[in-house]
């Protein structure tokens, strides 16, 4: 199958194909609808697509050909018993992360919601069960340790699934933080240490981080990285510890996408924003960064971007990878593609609606 | 015998939706038999709770559902149900 690249707006699912060595539309999907998730699972062929409807909720669809046809699945579902920390009664208002459970449990779909539930699926998403040991622990129902960041209830946004041990899966929770669990899900441990909070009362506290996006190299998977709310941290030892890697000095910092290298744990880019009451593009230029030694040292990547006039954020899901290949879209509708590591962008449309999810359909 | 009329929005998911007389003494078991109609319909009007959404509207004769969270408005017989959405601007 010819490689093609999902995008999710607020308006649609947009397909683009490159055909005749050019990047076209091929298919828009629900038209006039907010897709606010893509996930592609390679391990079945299958296209997920999520729509937040504003009047009609959370629905979940997904097709195996390609998007010829489309079939619905009832989403998640919170149990009647369940509550949110406020003791309002919880209920689910938006699948924000969708993740295969690796090829030891080929038929496992992990999702992730607001407001704060993990729910897996062993029947490739046909069914949901809330992953009751994240739900019971103790601090989900402590404010000061999971709360909402941008929207009124905490998400969980970032699934990683180890490719070597599918039993360990990493979560970021917007906010709390990272947990892990080694056992498929029965325990759960945060793994915080060495973030920054600075908007806390402590801002070295095990629980109240803000990850904005987190993956793990596939070839070394003890390598993580995450885009967090107060700078960029990497791990190497299997999240036990996190190091800042952010440019004190230039603008990798704040943003809230990323993308990393799979076959090299040094490699990485983010689109930086301006933190937190600006929320643009930093300078009014919309500027790529990469770092190719584990975050030692940023280059600054924008041959092919506009570098001035410009408001152009870009959402955590809205950047993607596939070997040379980005494309990342933004919240004015501009979606920019580099086929090689970054260092020339072309411009595919100036004219989608928000770009929330942006996805290849070979992901890896 | 209940009427019940639905917004035209709800035609882009259920094309065939028309209007229904459905027995029912409250607008929760009107709703449970729409959906043996139309199966996933309830899914769209109320969340996993079986309360209404939150920019949904459900009238009863041309007034606001009191109840929204476990529908038992009583109705009587020739009520016209009224189902509609929020509507939004720009």
């Amino acid at each position: 199958m010819p490689q093609k690249l999902l995008v999710g707006t607020t308006k649609g699912l947009v397909v683009f194909e490159k055909m005749n060595q050019q990047w076209q539309v091929q298919q828009t999907h629900f038209l006039g609808m907010p897709v606010s998730i893509i996930y592609v699972n390679e391990l079945t062929n299958t296209w997920w697509a999520g729509i937040t409807h504003h009047h009609w909720g959370q629905k979940l669809h997904y097709s195996t050909d390609e998007g010829q046809t489309w079939l619905s699945v009832p989403p998640p579902s919170y149990p009647l018993a369940a509550q949110m920390a406020s003791g309002k009664p919880a209920t689910l208002k938006k699948i924000w992360s969708i993740q295969h459970g690796g090829k030891d449990y080929p038929n496992r779909l992990w999702v992730g919601t607001e407001p704060g539930g993990l729910f897996v699926s062993e029947d490739n998403g046909q069914h949901f069960e809330l992953v009751n040991a994240l739900w019971n622990h103790p601090s989900r129902m402590n404010q000061l340790e999971w709360f909402g960041t941008g929207r009124s209830e905490p998400f969980i946004h970032s699934i990683v699934v180890n490719p070597t041990n599918n039993n360990q899966v990493y979560i970021a929770v917007s906010c709390a933080g990272i947990f892990e669990t080694t056992d498929s899900g029965k325990h759960w441990q945060p793994r915080n240490k060495g973030l920054i909070a600075a908007y806390l009362p402590n801002p070295n506290a095990e629980i109240g981080h803000d990850p904005h996006r987190l993956f793990a190299c596939a070839t070394n998977p003890d390598v993580l990285w995450q885009q967090n709310h107060c700078g960029i941290f990497r791990s190497i030892d299997g999240a036990k510890t996190w190091k800042d890697i952010s440019d004190k000095n230039g603008i990798a910092n704040y943003g809230f996408a990323l993308a990393i290298d799979h076959q090299d744990d040094k490699k990485a880019w983010v689109v930086p924003a301006v933190s937190d009451e600006l929320r643009i593009a930093p300078n009014q230029a919309l500027s790529v960064c990469r770092t190719v030694d584990g975050g030692q040292t940023w280059q600054t990547l924008n041959n092919g971007l506009p570098q001035e006039n410009c408001f152009d954020i870009v959402f955590r899901h809205a950047l993607a990878i596939h070997k040379n290949t980005l494309a990342f879209g933004t919240t004015t509708g501009n979606l920019y593609l580099s086929e090689n590591n970054g260092d020339e962008w072309i411009c595919l449309s100036h004219h989608l609606a928000r770009i929330d999810y942006v996805s290849f359909t070979q992901p890896i | 015998m209940a009427k019940i009329k639905f917004t035209a929005a709800l035609k882009r998911f259920f094309p065939n939706l028309e209007e229904l007389e459905i027995d029912g003494n409250t607008v929760a078991e009107v709703i449970q038999a729409t959906e043996v109609k139309y199966p996933g319909i309830s899914g769209y009007l109320l969340d996993e709770r079986g309360a209404v959404r939150q920019h949904m509207n459900i009238f009863v004769r041309g007034e606001l559902i009191e109840d929204r969270e476990t529908l038992q408005d009583a109705l009587a017989e020739h009520d016209e149900i009224v189902i509609f959405q929020a509507l939004s601007g720009g």
